[in-house]
């Protein structure tokens, strides 16, 4: 059977012509196990909610998607991407959280020619020298999100503030985001241990460099347990919290409640945002999963709907890479953060807002958007990208 | 500083407490019987679960905390009765494997009933706050729960010690980590002895677990990292002594908090800023295995040997 | 236990599974299943690494649960060299062996004066030092571990693709095995065996048994750098996972499921393990329940592992 399959595979192509696929196929690997796991879990829901409201199909094409759980662990993600694209020989890949893991799995997939299309990480590397054809990201790229930060701290003039990152790419991009636009004085960057859970010890440090303002990004169940931690050391009275979105969604606040009231973060979406796609995809995620969307569900929704679009484009014609791309740059679909469009670099030009955690009408503690900081903001690397 | 210095011990004195539950049992285990318990970490995780189902259903951390203490315990019971019994008499390397399979037993049953992801408990809402009490003038900042972790660990430190020390039972665990035979020949009902001792080891790993819930995560493979930290303590303390366990545990979680904190700041006095935030996050996460290497050299038994 | 000897058969049976896995390949890629060829490679690179920690264990009678570190060593040996400029597997992989091998001396020189839990304990404390040693080296990757730019080359050939590491690997193992099974029979085997079984004795009869011991331990780690240095040009990364103490733990089940102390413990072992888990995760999401029940299965009723089967064994 698979001979055949090849033979004629070899046959369609020495015609000469791309054939239309009878399914899409997308390899789907995330972090959906551990402290990382909400947050793989958001973007699959959000990918499943966007398939359902297709009636699964992906471009009219009936859509089967092969998930799997990398452990948040580089090894295990390759060998998921090895197979999915020998074994299982997928059309799309996506779903992972953390560019450690994606800087690990890329290479293959992008030797391979197959399309992955980030619902969340989005490394520096990807968006500067190592930029290529077969990688969009439909989020952001990691820098924007603390640049934000950074320029709204700067804006309000703080003075003496505390950084704490894990030691990983994405912390260090965190942290060079958040300095290329506060320009004050930076008592201590603190890099912790990815996954690390028990923050006394740096809490200690924080105290005695009496901060007026700290920065933190720690995704996941590490930002869970470094707000509870920070609040029950008793520093939040004289030091103001600010985040990056993910350290501030709603997984975050579900998990940590009253304490996260009052926390600054940016975002470049947010459930409250005032468009018939957001609208629709909030009320409807709410029903299917019983819980407000954070902006991981976002972005997961976005990349099958990104999917979508790009396959009906090319009229199911995936094998026709050029052509895949082609439609896929174009962005057609309508993201739920408003409309905002692919760089040069295949990462997004858009707005960031800055949100603060507090109670909403309803009584939830929740996200409410105070304000846009950047207006169609690119990414600091796009100039070393030479893609064209 | 003084502040500074205060708030990482008392931090490093809670971590050692927390080690000090785990190693307890484990250096009975290893000690009396001579078996090598690589699941130990696993009842910790398996305790931290049964504590965090329990304090959801029952809506209240302390009932939730003794309901997953006693589920640990009867967990513990079965297993040394279907299993351990069996391999008290073999060689160490069935015991690694069977062990080692009981891991991932463990860690996949655990995966199966309550998912792959974290589950995040809260304290409860009085200790979730901290203490502040005046401290040469200043006011000192404490965590309310960390507090009360201390002074549970203190507890039930005090208790085993009496218990060890002083009573009857203790004094027959002690001869049995010194010479089991010989206990045996006594008429001591060793096999009910080992039960008695594998069981009260179980349900301290899940005190262990539960108190540390809301601290850490109760998650799936949580009990792996702390295993290894739990047997450089009773490597250090001296395998079957529950006084090396307990010296051996505040050394560990003080020399791990302290060299983590104040290492990286000691360095920059003398290196650059990067050469010393590198070298010194290094050096603090091997700082425990130096330590134990340096004991063991001068110590091959650790510092309180049980057997003569 | 007993002095290993093979069992007649032994010979035309191990020839026909090299002429069978030489065929491998090119099976696979004419039913156009090459994603199997990178999983065959995988295999040979763990087998090589479990046989290494066989002659350790099995023949040397010493419990390590710290062969990961050797093992990790050498990934992490690859990846250097490659950053640092130097491509050929001819200079890398004998540096992964000479540094893993190097180590692995030290290590044993500390260890093996320890007995039975101890060693144990302190071999794993070892390991953990090492993983945590590149866990926090940030010229190193730190957490991310060290990504190979692409595979090497061996002897100015690429090892790109699937084939060519395959039969890398392929020679690296049958070497290796050769080596093995020659080692075995040999004096210093032999003596090797006999510590294993009586300690005292031997010591008594003036044998250095230190010295035996060491040297088995150091060649062990060795051959485990190699197997390193194999699969970080397999995955492409020198991961910190590799040196895990878990890794130690499934390497220790090869051995002991594949038969301690038989030749072909190490590759049956992992040949079983690996099988296991590709076809275990196809049919449950929770293969690891079957496996650990599989390995207590083998622990009260098979002690001796799955290939001692396939070994005479004779006392």
């Amino acid at each position: 059977m698979p001979l055949r399959l090849a033979t004629l595979a070899a046959v369609l192509m020495l015609a000469g012509s791309a054939y239309a696929a009878d399914k899409i196929k997308v390899g789907f690997v995330s972090t959906l196990s551990g402290p990382g796991a909400g947050l793989g879990v958001d973007i699959r829901d959000g990918f499943n909610l966007a398939l359902k409201q297709q009636g699964g199909k992906l471009g009219d094409l009936p859509a089967e998607i092969i998930i799997a759980d990398d452990q948040q662990n580089p090894d295990v993600a390759k060998q998921i991407a090895d197979k999915f694209l020998k074994k299982d020989k997928v059309d799309f890949m996506t779903g992972i959280v953390f560019s450690n893991i994606m800087l690990a799995a890329g290479p293959a997939v992008f030797e391979n020619k197959t399309f992955y299309i980030s619902a969340n990480a989005g490394p520096s590397q990807y968006a500067g020298e190592q930029c290529n054809p077969y990688f969009f990201n439909v989020a952001w790229q990691n820098d924007n999100l603390h640049e934000a930060v950074g320029k709204y701290v700067q804006d309000k003039g703080f003075k003496n503030v505390v950084i704490v990152t894990p030691n990983y790419p994405g912390g260090k991009d965190a942290v060079a985001g958040f300095k290329r636009y506060y320009k004050g004085k930076v008592a201590e960057e603190i890099y912790t241990k990815l996954g690390q859970l028990d923050y006394a010890a740096e809490l200690a440090q924080v105290r005695s460099y009496k901060p007026d303002a700290l920065f933190f990004f720690l995704p996941g169940g590490m930002g869970i347990n470094f707000v509870k931690q920070f609040v029950a050391a008793g520093l939040s009275r004289d030091t103001q919290l600010f985040a990056p979105g993910f350290s501030a969604d709603e997984d975050v606040i579900k998990a940590v409640g009253a304490p996260m009231m009052g926390i600054f973060n940016s975002s470049h979406w947010a459930h409250d945002m005032d468009n018939a796609e957001n609208k629709r995809f909030v009320a409807e995620f709410q029903k299917e999963y019983g819980r407000l969307p954070s902006l991981y569900a976002s972005q997961g929704y976005d990349a099958a709907l990104m999917m979508d679009a790009a396959v009906r484009d090319v009229k199911g014609k995936v094998e026709d890479k050029a052509a895949l791309q082609k439609a896929l740059e174009a962005k057609r679909f309508k993201s739920v953060r408003g409309d905002f469009k692919f760089n040069t670099n295949h990462y997004p030009v858009q707005n960031y807002y800055l949100r603060v955690v507090g109670k909403d009408a309803q009584g939830r503690i929740t996200n409410k958007t105070m304000g846009t900081i950047f207006t169609n903001h690119a990414d600091a690397y796009v100039g070393y990208c030479k893609m064209k | 500083m003084t502040q500074l210095i205060l708030e990482q011990a008392l931090n490093g004195l809670q971590f050692g407490l927390m080690l000090f539950l785990l190693a307890a049992g484990l250096t009975l285990v290893f000690g009396i019987m001579d078996c090598i318990n690589l699941a130990h970490g696993s009842l910790y995780m398996v305790g931290a679960y049964f504590v965090a189902a329990a304090a959801q259903a029952a809506d209240s951390f302390w009932i939730g905390l003794a309901v997953g203490v006693a589920g640990a315990a009867v967990l513990g019971l079965l297993l040394e009765v279907a299993l351990f019994r069996r391999l008290y008499r073999r060689d160490h390397l069935s015991q690694v494997l069977a062990t080692f399979a009981l891991i991932l037993i463990a860690n996949e049953a655990v995966r199966a009933i309550w998912g792959p992801a974290a589950i995040m408990l809260n304290p409860p809402e009085a200790l979730a706050g901290p203490v502040a009490f005046p401290l040469f003038g200043e006011e000192f900042f404490y965590p309310a729960y960390r507090l009360v972790i201390i002074a549970v660990g203190l507890a039930v430190a005090t208790l085993l010690y009496l218990l060890v020390a002083k009573s009857r039972v203790g004094m027959w665990v002690r001869a049995g980590a010194a010479n089991r035979e010989m206990t045996e020949a006594l008429g001591v009902n060793v096999r009910a002895l080992f039960t008695a001792v594998f069981v009260f080891g179980a349900a301290l790993c899940a005190l262990a677990g539960g108190l540390l819930g809301p601290l850490l995560a109760v998650q799936v493979g949580m009990g792996e990292s702390v295993l290894i930290l739990a047997f450089v303590v009773i490597i250090i303390g001296g395998i079957g002594s529950i006084r090396g366990a307990l010296v051996g545990s505040l050394i560990v979680g003080t020399v791990d908090t302290l060299g983590r904190a104040l290492l990286p700041t000691l360095l920059r006095a003398t290196l650059p800023a990067d050469a010393a935030a590198t070298l010194g996050s290094a050096l603090a996460s091997i700082l425990i295995y130096l330590l134990m290497a340096g004991i063991l050299f001068f110590k091959p038994q650790g510092l309180f040997p049980a057997r003569a | 236990m007993a002095f290993y000897r093979p069992a007649r058969w032994q010979r035309p049976l191990a020839l026909g599974l090299f002429a069978a896995l030489v065929a491998l390949p090119f099976v696979l890629e004419a039913f156009d299943q090459s994603f199997y060829i990178g999983f065959a490679t995988r295999l040979l690179i763990f087998a090589l690494a479990a046989s290494s920690l066989n002659l350790v264990l099995g023949y040397g009678g010493m419990v390590s649960l710290g062969h990961a570190a050797f093992f990790g060593i050498g990934a992490y040996v690859a990846a250097i060299c490659q950053q640092a400029g130097i491509n050929e597997a001819l200079f890398a992989f004998p540096a992964a062996m000479a540094v893993a091998g190097l180590f692995a001396l030290a290590v044993g020189a500390v260890s093996l004066r320890t007995r039975g839990v101890y060693f144990i304990m302190i071999t794993l404390a070892f390991a953990q030092m090492v993983y945590y040693l590149f866990i926090s080296a940030r010229a190193w990757g730190g957490d991310d571990g060290l990504p190979l730019a692409g595979r090497m080359t061996l002897a100015g050939f690429s090892l790109a693709g699937d084939r060519p590491l395959f039969f890398a690997s392929l020679t690296a193992l049958t070497v290796a095995m050769l080596l093995f099974g020659r080692l075995a029979q040999a004096r210093f085997g032999r003596t090797l065996q006999a510590i294993r079984e009586n300690e005292t004795r031997m010591e008594a009869l003036g044998y250095p048994v230190f010295r035996y011991r060491l040297v088995a331990f150091a060649l062990g780690g060795a051959v485990a750098g190699l197997a390193g240095a194999l699969l970080a040009n397999l995955t492409g990364l020198a991961s910190p996972n590799l040196l895990q103490w878990m890794q130690s733990g499934t390497l220790l089940v090869m051995v002991i499921i594949g038969g301690v102390g038989s030749l072909w413990g190490g590759v049956v072992g992992a040949a079983v393990l690996l099988g296991l888990e590709e076809a275990l995760a196809g049919l449950t999401e929770h293969w690891h329940i079957v496996l650990g029940l599989l390995l207590l299965g083998v622990v009260l009723f098979a002690p001796r592992g799955v290939a001692a089967l396939f070994g005479r064994r004779d006392g």
